[in-house]
């Protein structure tokens, strides 16, 4: 699904990604984690085809098509899906005709007509209920004055409508109480099939006990210094970035 | 001969030809006379400091129109928000067509500014009204002297007018160039209510300028909502005069929305005569190329309890220059007064700009008044955001400017001037955006 050869990326000529590579196959589920600065949002957002990022050495496949040099858009047509640590308020656009407009684009972009009214709504409806999101939500400006949790929900809304590929949930964790993480993560794993894949960037171990990963990858420093099971998850839970650190440096 | 000479020397002739016994005869020898003395504006007066009109006055207008011209209405159907029932006012080179029109005097007066003038039953509307609202300045002057056609509404009190009421003027390219001085006079009685629609359109690439007076007075609570639809080609200008007389407890508001011409100035003036009065000011505007729009408001706050709402938005790409000047001013007696002053722009070529200055004189002490204005240019993360989700560049772009101008959509109270108004935008923006805000 995704491989990722000796990714080396900056911004404003500060080096951030020194050589990443990483291999997600369709059906697995890989986390991040990593200490703060370490380059994990970094990451996403590259794979997203966030533009401010330069990717000087290195390539980015996804199912052995370099992406490269793709627009964030084509990225998206092609079934790549980034949820944002901190979704962008929208004032003026609804989540609905955002979705409608997300969606259209990407069967414009497929060559396919656009989706009929009604079954438009009738997927607004199903999706919005996995997601236990209120009808009355989704005519309001997209992320306008939302919460933290209600933010990420609707992170998770627009993954359902869209059905990517590939998702990356970057730090989606941050900002949920507990009733929203399960929430979020039911939806994510009612979601997941053999033929897609999910990266989990994360802080914390918390989340990955509601969406339990086939892999970790510790990213340090611009790399991927340890990668294992989930129990790497919990190892780092109770001991902390430290350790790795201490190893590295040694 | 240059324009003003020109217009100062047709002035006996035009004098000459209409009834020189006429009530407003002095008032127009005044006026003819303040604009001998003072000429266009220049940009040496700070009104004038960012809009120059020498380009548009060098021109050869002709200044009297001539007979009427005909236009079937399946050709120019398009101008008009013709997917709802209304009054209309048509004029064709400043001359007004019977059989595009559909006036009334059932009840009210949908009618004539000529006949207002010349028939004797309109005479004290006329000598009430009449010049009463604006000011002095030149180009209003200059209107006011060769004041002869444009439309006149009179609503009476208590009347509610379910049909808006279009105000069309047409220039069919038939002279080289062509000068057009519509002069509007709207009364409005106590308690009664009605909504406008203007529109100048130029029909072919011959030079049109227009230099309008609309003159409309809002008695004890009447209700006002009155639109000006500025889509115009790139070479007509505009030069839009319009002085609102509040009584108190009235509500009025002016929604504009600029999207073409070569330059348009609205010079757009509020008088509250009263307690309680509402005013809302609104307007977004959009241009390219090397056009230019200069919104130069003033809301007078004379009696206390009043409100005021301003909200411009703007997005200017390739050449296009914008001007928004806002001035507020609250008397001394103007204690409790709310005024509200917002300009956002955006800018989205390099080569564009804007100048924008907020005017606050404000002479009571117990008043709540703000303003603000933002430059700007496309949110690169809203940009990003959007794109991530398949929404290409171009539509993104679309998207985001339709969200910027929605507050100000959001208060148009006519669905289908909302629809087309978010048709005209898309078509600008060069997108098909699959919903209507």
């Amino acid at each position: 699904m995704l491989k990722i050869n000796n990714l080396h990326a900056s911004v404003e000529d500060k080096n951030i990604l020194k050589g990443i590579n990483l291999e997600v196959k369709p059906g697995e589920v890989h986390a991040i984690m990593g200490p703060n600065g370490s380059g994990k949002s970094t990451l996403a957002s590259v794979i997203a085809g966030k533009e401010e990022y330069e990717v000087q050495e290195g390539e980015i496949l996804l199912e052995n098509e370099n992406i490269d040099d793709l627009a964030a858009e084509e990225r998206a047509h092609k079934g790549v899906f980034l949820s944002f640590q901190y979704p962008v308020e929208i004032p003026g656009v609804s989540v609905t005709n955002f979705m409608k407009t997300a969606i259209n684009e990407t069967r414009k972009a497929k060559g396919l007509e656009e989706m009929p009214a009604n079954e438009m709504l009738k997927l607004i409806r199903e999706k919005s209920e996995l997601l236990e999101i209120d009808r009355k939500f989704l005519s309001r400006s997209l992320n306008e004055g939302f919460s933290g949790g209600e933010k990420k929900r609707n992170e998770i809304f627009q993954m359902a409508m869209l059905e990517p590929k590939l998702a990356i949930l970057d730090e989606t964790d941050s900002g949920l109480d507990i009733d929203a993480l399960r929430i979020v993560a039911n939806g994510v794993n009612k979601l997941k099939s053999k033929d897609n894949a999910v990266i989990v960037i994360t802080h914390y171990q918390r989340l990955l006990d509601y969406i339990v990963p086939d892999y970790v990858h510790v990213l340090y420093n611009g790399r991927i210094v340890k990668s294992g099971g989930k129990e790497l998850a919990h190892e780092l839970e109770e001991k902390g970035y430290d350790w790795i650190k201490e190893e590295i440096n040694a | 001969m240059d324009l003003k000479e020109k217009l100062v020397s047709s002035f006996m002739a035009f004098e000459n030809q209409i009834d020189i016994d006429s009530p407003v005869h002095d008032v127009r020898s005044e006026a003819i006379k303040t604009f001998e003395q003072e000429g266009f504006p220049t940009k040496k007066q700070e009104a004038w400091k960012y809009t120059s009109l020498k380009s548009i006055i060098n021109q050869d207008y002709s200044v009297f129109p001539k007979q009427e011209n005909a236009l079937e209405y399946r050709d120019i159907k398009k101008y008009f928000i013709h997917d709802i029932d209304s009054y209309k006012i048509v004029f064709i080179d400043g001359k007004y067509s019977s059989h595009l029109s559909q006036t009334t005097h059932e009840g009210f007066d949908v009618c004539l500014m000529s006949a207002a003038l010349n028939k004797p039953k309109y005479r004290l509307v006329i000598e009430n009204y009449f010049n009463k609202a604006a000011t002095k300045d030149s180009l209003s002057s200059l209107n006011t002297a060769f004041a002869s056609e444009g439309a006149f509404i009179h609503i009476k009190k208590n009347k509610l007018v379910e049909k808006p009421i279009q105000i069309l003027h047409f220039s069919s390219g038939d002279e080289s160039a062509l000068m057009l001085q519509p002069r509007n006079l709207v009364v409005v009685d106590e308690n009664a209510h009605v909504q406008i629609i203007e529109r100048h359109q130029s029909l072919t690439d011959n030079p049109v300028l227009t230099n309008s007076v609309t003159e409309i007075f809002a008695n004890k609570r009447a209700i006002i909502d009155y639109y000006k639809v500025q889509n115009d080609r790139e070479t007509a200008s505009l030069i839009d005069n319009t002085f609102i007389s509040q009584k108190q407890e009235s509500h009025c508001s002016v929604h504009t929305f600029s999207f073409g011409g070569k330059l348009t100035r609205n010079n757009l003036n509020f008088f509250q005569n009263g307690e309680r009065i509402d005013s809302t000011l609104k307007g977004v505007t959009i241009i390219g190329n090397k056009q230019h729009v200069d919104h130069n408001t003033l809301v007078h706050h004379i009696e206390p309890n009043c409100e005021s709402h301003q909200d411009y938005k703007g997005i200017f790409g390739d050449n296009a220059t914008g001007v928004f000047n806002g001035r507020v001013i609250v008397n001394k007696e103007a204690q409790k007064t709310n005024a509200f002053q917002s300009n956002n722009n955006i800018l989205i070529s390099d080569k564009a700009s804007i100048n924008t200055k907020p005017q606050l004189e404000i002479f009571a002490d117990d008043v709540k008044c703000s303003h603000g204005c933002t430059i700007g240019q496309l949110d690169e993360s809203a940009m990003f955001y959007m794109r991530s989700r398949g929404i290409p560049e171009k539509e993104a772009k679309a998207l985001l400017m339709y969200a910027f101008s929605n507050n100000v959509l959001s208060s148009v109270k006519i669905p289908e001037i909302k629809q087309r108004i978010t048709k005209i935008i898309a078509n600008k923006l060069g997108v098909n955006i699959g919903f209507d805000l």
